[in-house]
Formats: C-alpha cells, sequence, structure tokens
C-alpha cells in the first residue's frame, strides 16, 4: 500500500482536509477525491493543458502535480470562476460569458483550462493583443475551434471587465 | 422547403455552454458509482506475436486487486468473441475481425491481452505490469505496400496473404481517353493523416443489475446504438437487456463511433464482477489502441487536351487498413469516389487495394477519405496547369461541373449502391469568391513585391465536394411532457460537440413556440430511443434534424387541434408562442402545452377529446438515401522560409456551400475547427512507426497537434444552395473544412517556391523536407 499523508488544501475559497495516497495527482485529487469534475484530463503527460488550475492565482498543470504538493496552497477551478448561484441564468463570470457569446468552445473538454489560463493572462495583461492571446494559450490544445473564436472571446472579455472597472 | 424563421437561420447562443463553463457537464470519467472498481487493459508490446502463455497470478495477489480477466475467462460468456462490424461490401477477400481480448495471437502494439479490475487506477496500472505474458516474436509489416507483395510477413498468420480487399471504381473508357490525349501527367502521392485525438480519450462505466439482469454502458461512443446491438449480439442477450448512455463527449472526429474490445471487456467485467467498472483510456493508449486513419500511397494519372479540358483520370490507391476490419471498405471507397465530384471527368478508373498491417485499425476520422481523393484531384490539376502553362485556377474553371448542371448525375454509384447525383451548388462561383476574398486579383504584383523583399509568398487553391447526410434516417421523438409542459426531444443522434441539442432545439422551437429554452434534447440513449444510428459522417443535422423537424410539426399540428376544440376556437385563430397555444386575436384565450399534453395523456374511463388520438408526441423517421453534397473552395497564402523550411500562413479563405443554414455561428465554428484540423494534416500531424511496427509518436509531445499561434485568422463565406433532398434544405457540415486545406497549402507552398522548381506528392510536409527540396532545386539550377 502506498504511504499515506494527510494535506489541507482550500478549492475555491474552501478548506478540505483528506488523507491521500503520496502518489496521487492533484488532478485526481481535486475530480475523485473532492467531485469537482470540472477540471479535465486531457494527456496526463502535461501537454494539453485541459487540467491546468490556478495555484495560488498561478496556473499549474494538475495532472503534474502530485495533491500532496498541493498541502497548504490555495487552488481555484472552473467550478470556482463564477460563485455559486442556485439561478440557472445567473450572469456568469465575463469571461465565461464571452466564451458563450463568441462560440468559443464546442465539447467543450479543453475548456476548464482554457479558462484558467486566460484568467491568469488577464490579470497580468488586463489588454492584450490576439497574438498575445494566441501566445498565452499556446499551451493549451483545442481539437475543436480552430482558437480563432476564443482569442476573440478573450479579447471581448478583456473589453468588458475594463468596462465593469473588474478585475478578471 | 420551409421559409426560414426568426429561430431557425439565426445566431442562436447554445443550450450546451452554461453548463460546459461552470464545470457542471456530464462527461464519463465524470461518472462515480458505489463500488466501482477501476480497470487497466494489458496490452501488447509487440507488433505481431503468438501469445504462449498468460500468468496473472502476480497480478491478483496485488492488494486492492479483485480481478485479472482474459480470453479464458470471456469465452463462456460470449456467444461470439469476434466484434463483426464490417460494413457490407463485395470487395473483401477476408474477414478478419477483432477479439475481445487476444489470447492467441496479437497482431499489433496496444492490442489488449487482459483487464484487471482494482480499487482505483493507479493499483489498477501496478497489477497490469505484473501480469507475465509469454510471447514468441513475429515478424510484422508496417508498410502497405511491402504487405502486398509475395513473401511479405504475414500480418495474422492464419492469413492467405495480407490483401483485405480490392476493388475498382470507375466509369468510361478510360484507356482509349488516355491513348488518344495530347497531354498525359501522372503524380506518385502519399498522403497521411493520423488519429482524431479528441482532447476527451475513450472511456466506459458498465454496471450490471442483477435484480433486472440488465447491464448499462455509459460510454463515449458516437453510436450508441449500434454499441448496444453489437455488445448484444456477442453476449447473446436480448437487446432489451442493455442500455447505453451516451453522457456528454469530449470531442470525437471519427474514431469514437467505432466499438472496440475495451466496449466489451468492461461491459463483461461488470456482469462476471458483479460490481460497476470504469475504464478511461489515457493519451498513450489512445495512440495505440484507438483507431487512426494513416497511409494511402497513390499512383494516379491525368488526361488533359491543349486547353487543359481534362480526358480522363485513372490510378491505383494502396490503402492501410490496419490489423483488423472495424468498419469496412467505406474509407478508400470515399477516397476513390471523391477525386472526380466537382469536375467534368469524362472517363474515370481507380484500382483499390487494402491492405493489412500490423497496426491499430484503420476507420474514419474527420473527413473520412475524402480530403485523399480531393488532394490526389487537386495535386494533378495544378500538375497539369503548371505543364500547359495555364494559371491554375483557370484550368480548374474550365473543368469545374457550372451551377447551371445541377443537379449533377456521376456514372458513379456509393457504396450503399446508389447513383451519386450532385444536388445543389455552384462550383465555380465559390472558386471565384475564395480567390476574390484572397486577394487573388494582385497577388502576383505582392508575389513580385515580395521576393524583392526577399520573401517567398505563394498562394493556393484547391476546390471539394463532400457527401453528407448518410442515411438511411436517424429516427426522432418530440414530445410534451404532461407533467412539466417542457418539450422533449429524443434520438439515436448523439451529440459529441457539435452542438447537436442546440440544432434539436431550434428546429423543434420553430414549431413549437419559439422559445429554445422550452425545448430540451436528450439525445445518445439507447433507453429513450429503440432504433438509431448515431452521429458520423456529417449527418445529424441532414437525417435527425429533419426528423426533428417533421415530429416537431406533428406535435404542432396536434396541440392546435386539441387546443381548438378545448378553446372552442378554428385552429385556424391560434398559435403557439412561448409554452402556450393562444387565439391570435386574443392572447388571454389560451392553454399551455402542459394542459394540451396531460389531457391527451388518458384518465381512466374519460373520454379523449373528440377524433384526438393518445399523446402530445410523435416519433419520425425521416428517410433519405442520396446523400446531399456540400461543396467549397478553399484559397490560401503562404508564406515560406526558405532557411528553415517553416511555413508561415499568411491569409486562409474558405468559401462553403452547406445549402441552407441553421446557425450561421455553430456553422462558422465546424468550419473553422476542421479547417484546422486539415492544417494539422498538411503540416504538423504524423503517427510514426519503425520498421517493427513499434509506435513512435505516443505522445503530444511528438505528435503535433496544432497551437493557437500556428492557425490564422479563417475566414468563411457562405453560399446556401438548398437540397432538396430534405424538408430543411440543409447539407452536413462538420467534416467539410478539412477536405480542401492539404492540397491548397501544398499548392501555395509550390507557388511560393516556383523558382526552385519545388513539387510536393505528399502530406504533410515537414520543413526538414522542404528545405531539401529547395536544396535540390538550387543544385539542380546551379
Amino acid at each position: 500500500m502506498a504511504e499515506m499523508r494527510k494535506i489541507t488544501v482550500t478549492v475555491n475559497g474552501q478548506a478540505h482536509t483528506r488523507e491521500v495516497e503520496t502518489r496521487m495527482t492533484l488532478a485526481d485529487f481535486l475530480r475523485h477525491e473532492l467531485t469537482l469534475t470540472g477540471t479535465h484530463i486531457g494527456c496526463e503527460h502535461g501537454v494539453c493543458g485541459a487540467c491546468t488550475i490556478l495555484l495560488d492565482g498561478r496556473t499549474a498543470r494538475s495532472c503534474l502535480m502530485l495533491a500532496v504538493q498541493a498541502d497548504g496552497h490555495a487552488i481555484d477551478t472552473i467550478e470556482g470562476i463564477a460563485p455559486p448561484n442556485p439561478d440557472k441564468n445567473a450572469p456568469m463570470h465575463p469571461l465565461q460569458e464571452a466564451f458563450r457569446d463568441n462560440h468559443a468552445l464546442q465539447c467543450g473538454f479543453c475548456t476548464p483550462g482554457m479558462l484558467t489560463t486566460i484568467i491568469e493572462l488577464l490579470r497580468d495583461n488586463p489588454e492584450p493583443t490576439s497574438d498575445e492571446v494566441r501566445i498565452a494559450i499556446s499551451g493549451n490544445l483545442c481539437r475543436c475551434t480552430g482558437y480563432q473564436t476564443i482569442v476573440a472571446a478573450t479579447l471581448d472579455a478583456a473589453r468588458r471587465l475594463k468596462a465593469e472597472g473588474r478585475k478578471p | 422547403m420551409s421559409a426560414p424563421s426568426a429561430v431557425r437561420s439565426n445566431r442562436v447562443l447554445r443550450v450546451e455552454d452554461a453548463d460546459l463553463l461552470k464545470g457542471a457537464a456530464r462527461f464519463v470519467d465524470d461518472l462515480h458509482l458505489s463500488g466501482m472498481l477501476q480497470a487497466a487493459f494489458v496490452r501488447s508490446p509487440h507488433g505481431h506475436a503468438k501469445v504462449l502463455s498468460i500468468d496473472t497470478s502476480m497480478a491478483k495477489d496485488v492488494p486492492g486487486v479483485h480481478a485479472v480477466l482474459t480470453r479464458d475467462d470471456f469465452l463462456p460468456h460470449l456467444a461470439t468473441e469476434f466484434i463483426v462490424v464490417g460494413l457490407p461490401s463485395p470487395a473483401y477477400r477476408q474477414d478478419i475481425n477483432r477479439p475481445a481480448l487476444s489470447g492467441l495471437e496479437v497482431v499489433h502494439v496496444g492490442e489488449p491481452v487482459a483487464i484487471v479490475l482494482a480499487d482505483n487506477r493507479y493499483i489498477a496500472e501496478d497489477a497490469a505490469a505484473l501480469v507475465m505474458v509469454d510471447y514468441d516474436p513475429l515478424p510484422a509489416v508496417g508498410d502497405p505496400r511491402e504487405a502486398l507483395k509475395p513473401g511479405a510477413p504475414l500480418v495474422h498468420s492464419s492469413s492467405p496473404h495480407n490483401l483485405l480487399a480490392e476493388f475498382d471504381m470507375g466509369y468510361g473508357d478510360v484507356d482509349a481517353a488516355f491513348a488518344g490525349a495530347p497531354h498525359v501527367f501522372k503524380e506518385s502521392l502519399w498522403q497521411h493523416r493520423g488519429g482524431s485525438h479528441s482532447i476527451e480519450c475513450r472511456g466506459d462505466v458498465a454496471a450490471y443489475d442483477s435484480f433486472a439482469d440488465t447491464l448499462t454502458l455509459w460510454s463515449s461512443t458516437q453510436t450508441p446504438h449500434a454499441a448496444r446491438s453489437v455488445l448484444a449480439g456477442m453476449l447473446g442477450w436480448d437487446e432489451d437487456r442493455i442500455r447505453v448512455v451516451t453522457p456528454d463527449v469530449g470531442g470525437g472526429f471519427g474514431p469514437k463511433l467505432i466499438f472496440y474490445p475495451e466496449d466489451v471487456a468492461v461491459a463483461l467485467a461488470a456482469y462476471i464482477t458483479r460490481r460497476p467498472v470504469k475504464w478511461i483510456e489515457d493519451r498513450r493508449e489512445h495512440f495505440v489502441a484507438t483507431t487512426q486513419e494513416r497511409d494511402q500511397y497513390w499512383d494516379a494519372e491525368i488526361a488533359v487536351d491543349n486547353d487543359g479540358k481534362i480526358l480522363g483520370l485513372r490510378g491505383s490507391i494502396v490503402h492501410d487498413h490496419g490489423a483488423y476490419t472495424a468498419r469496412g471498405v467505406n474509407l478508400p471507397y470515399e477516397s476513390a469516389q471523391t477525386v472526380t465530384l466537382a469536375y467534368e471527368i469524362p472517363t474515370y478508373q481507380m484500382n483499390v487495394k487494402l491492405a493489412l498491417t500490423n497496426k491499430v485499425p484503420v476507420t474514419p476520422v474527420r473527413g473520412a477519405g475524402q480530403p485523399q481523393g480531393v488532394f490526389c484531384m487537386e495535386r494533378l490539376l495544378d500538375r497539369a496547369a503548371d505543364e500547359l502553362k495555364i494559371p491554375r485556377a483557370e484550368l480548374r474553371r474550365r473543368n469545374l461541373i457550372p451551377g447551371d448542371k445541377m443537379p449533377y448525375t456521376k456514372p458513379l454509384k456509393s457504396r450503399g449502391g446508389r447513383q451519386v447525383v450532385l444536388d445543389s451548388g455552384d462550383y465555380p462561383k465559390c472558386q471565384a469568391d475564395a480567390l476574390e476574398k484572397a486577394g487573388a486579383a494582385d497577388f502576383a504584383v505582392r508575389q513580385a513585391a515580395a521576393r524583392k523583399e526577399g520573401r517567398y509568398i505563394g498562394l493556393g487553391l484547391a476546390n471539394f465536394v463532400k457527401g453528407t447526410g448518410r442515411g438511411p434516417f436517424e429516427p426522432v421523438t418530440v414530445r410534451v411532457d404532461p407533467s412539466t409542459g417542457q418539450i422533449i426531444v429524443y434520438s439515436g443522434a448523439t451529440a459529441m460537440g457539435q452542438s447537436t441539442k442546440t440544432m434539436f432545439a431550434q428546429v423543434v422551437a420553430e414549431q413549437l413556440g419559439g422559445d429554445i429554452t422550452r425545448v430540451t434534447a436528450k439525445p445518445g440513449d439507447t433507453g429513450t430511443m429503440s432504433m438509431g444510428l448515431g452521429g458520423f459522417n456529417s449527418r445529424l443535422t441532414v437525417m435527425a434534424g429533419s426528423s426533428a423537424h417533421l415530429a416537431a410539426t406533428k406535435v404542432r399540428d396536434k396541440a392546435l387541434l386539441i387546443a381548438s376544440k378545448l378553446l372552442k376556437l378554428p385552429a385556424e385563430e391560434l398559435q403557439i408562442h412561448g409554452g402556450q397555444v393562444e387565439a391570435k386575436a386574443d392572447p388571454s384565450k389560451s392553454v399551455t402545452l402542459g394542459q394540451l399534453a396531460k389531457s391527451v395523456a388518458g384518465v381512466a374511463g374519460f373520454v379523449l377529446p373528440d377524433g384526438v388520438s393518445p399523446g402530445l408526441e410523435a416519433t419520425e423517421y425521416f428517410v433519405v438515401d442520396d446523400m446531399a453534397y456540400a461543396n467549397g473552395a478553399a484559397a490560401i497564402e503562404v508564406e515560406v522560409d526558405v532557411e528553415t523550411g517553416g511555413v508561415h500562413i499568411n491569409k486562409f479563405v474558405i468559401a462553403h456551400d452547406c445549402g441552407a443554414v441553421i446557425n450561421p455561428m455553430l456553422v462558422d465554428g465546424q468550419i473553422v475547427g476542421a479547417a484546422a484540423h486539415g492544417i494539422g494534416n498538411a503540416l504538423y500531424e504524423w503517427m510514426g512507426y519503425d520498421d517493427n511496427c513499434q509506435p513512435v509518436t505516443t505522445n503530444l509531445g511528438e505528435y503535433l497537434l496544432v497551437t493557437a499561434p500556428e492557425v490564422p485568422l479563417i475566414e468563411v463565406s457562405h453560399h446556401e444552395s438548398p437540397t432538396y433532398l430534405n424538408p430543411l434544405g440543409v447539407k452536413g457540415v462538420g467534416e467539410c473544412g478539412v477536405v480542401p486545406v492539404a492540397p491548397a497549402i501544398m499548392s501555395a507552398i509550390e507557388d511560393a517556391l516556383r523558382e526552385f522548381d519545388v513539387h510536393i506528392a505528399q502530406t504533410p510536409i515537414t520543413p526538414g523536407e522542404i528545405v531539401a527540396k529547395i536544396e535540390a532545386g538550387r543544385k539542380a539550377k546551379a
């Protein structure tokens, strides 16, 4: 039996304490221990970017991290981008709204990693050019969209955030 | 065709998006059942080997392992151990079907030989490494041309040879046409397409209910009804004991329409262990166990007159079939059939041989062999144009089928035996439009100016016609729920990211009140529809959309009829608005759809409204055998770095005609996404194997998918020639964007590098190969 260790991880603002195998990836921890299945696994070797989460505000590949490495850290996932709201039609985060309005997702499997990556981009660079967006998402594979609607959605989200005077 | 409405033809936002954007969608790996075991497969490390023995004892001793199952464990439960799925064809020379698990001979790397079931995937993979399989390696053959040579290693040691199938296709006296032709040009082409690489790999969850004696399989399949049928046949069970459900699917692109050994293995493991079982394919497994498209080798020649008019085209194809038949001869059939579609070609002959190889089976990937047919045609046209010194676009224009000849009968038969009739479209207009939008008029000037700056730019062009909307039918039920009034749509038309639920909502809402939020589509569940074919071949909007339209129209008519009785008003004076039927003159006189459904849902002993049949629902089976042919043209400008061989796409225009457009936003999305896939097929994607049939590209660092910086802005120009073949006037769109891209890019690269006489007869092409061609051109001139 693999070694077990107790960890406490704050996910989307809520602290979770669990005893986990030391070899469990952070992605599996989020998905199977915390049942936050919005984070997706596409390759398990750090190339596709679908599993990207924010670790203390910076993007990280949750398939390349162990859960124990996240002990004591704060993580944000796709489930935490918009505050929970029982009203299904309540507005989402401006980036999510822009994704929907620009058809920036089809199957939606790469979307969790795209959203977290773009949130980091917009925090660092609130008014990116389309070339800067393309470079920022170059570590995230999408097989459906051809990327251009994702670029358009990101630029749209930047405009919305600026208009609202809001940080991503 | 009915007139466009506010709902149809509009840029309606998708009903799928909110859940996907909030992380609330439900993919198969998101399903967790109590007591569920996790599976890992033991797979062949050899391209070809005899299996001498399998020792599972060490693996079974690992704590947390519940079972390790092999072929011997499966056989008592199977009516047949083989997955028999080959589409009918007289071309087969051998029936070569995949077993549920291999136990005697493995014929490709990745072939499953055992399934390990454990408390979690980590333990299952640990134990899988401890399953001791004693293999006796045998010679393997990977090149389909080599496989067909006398004395080649046999892919299956029990086969007489490696020819899986052979057929000829064509019409007219092609030899006479060539004998009298003033010009004949020949090309030998290598065409490669890789895997599908949906970002979600495959996956299954199976649960056996011993009380009901039924089995449920949640699978990321594009074809749940076919999966149920194959599984029932293998188990020898009535189909009603099996329910296959497709939850949200993270991209399909073809290979998820196939039924796999893993699907039956997971189902059977759940049955044998009486525990729910989950298996989620990892990316490395996707590279070795999910079907691919891979290689075709073409020899083709074209006969033209002095004006560049085509007199005939003939040739042969050797197609890499892989180690088993997982779909049929359809892929190279479509390749051969697509060659001539866009042009007037009086004579045609193509010989097609399908060769078994020791590689994972070949089945359709987005485009399904049709990009290869177009590549052959367009490369030959570029060659003929250059040799005759006629501009490439002009030579094409002289040969394209003109719009006023539609519908145009091709002397070809579809693989189902139907006459090929191109139903509609204006091919020359699409070409002219793409060229204009790509700035072809002043391209020569720009090219010369760029050359003076030391830059090499080129403009490429390719036309295509693609068969879409494969029949014969896709049933749809539209039902007003008597309890909630919600309009529910059921169908086997399975969604995998192509916005099928939104399409249903638009088509149905158009007839039933105009509010798409009142429509809930629940496709992809054999528990709700007795029949279905599924999602493939750009068919769902054509086939299921038409059925949904007809069913919704019936429900509308019935709703109006019942309402006219309840409201005591003539049906003509009523309309459906939102969730209710109301008097046009006085909307306060109304009755909700839910009340109408309840009024015909039946109350014991009470009569139905006069003359009305039970239930506010309808099921329609729109049947069409002929395919709807979409078309288009791509014009692409590239810039080639002659030192590095790097290709940068400066401009990408695709003019496209998929008939009536239900949602332009979604059509754009399909075309652009497929076009990006085409860029990958031209410049990046290569599924490599070594001489022993060991795959050498088994992760996404070695196998290159296009990323955002490689994809240019893709400009889509819509043309709408509605087809007469269905009530919506629609043609399929999902695969179309991929079809013209590789030939247009090769055309553009050649155009950029004319001074080096670069000639490209392959796809993909790498920077190194481009540099080598430039060097060869320089040397030849020196």
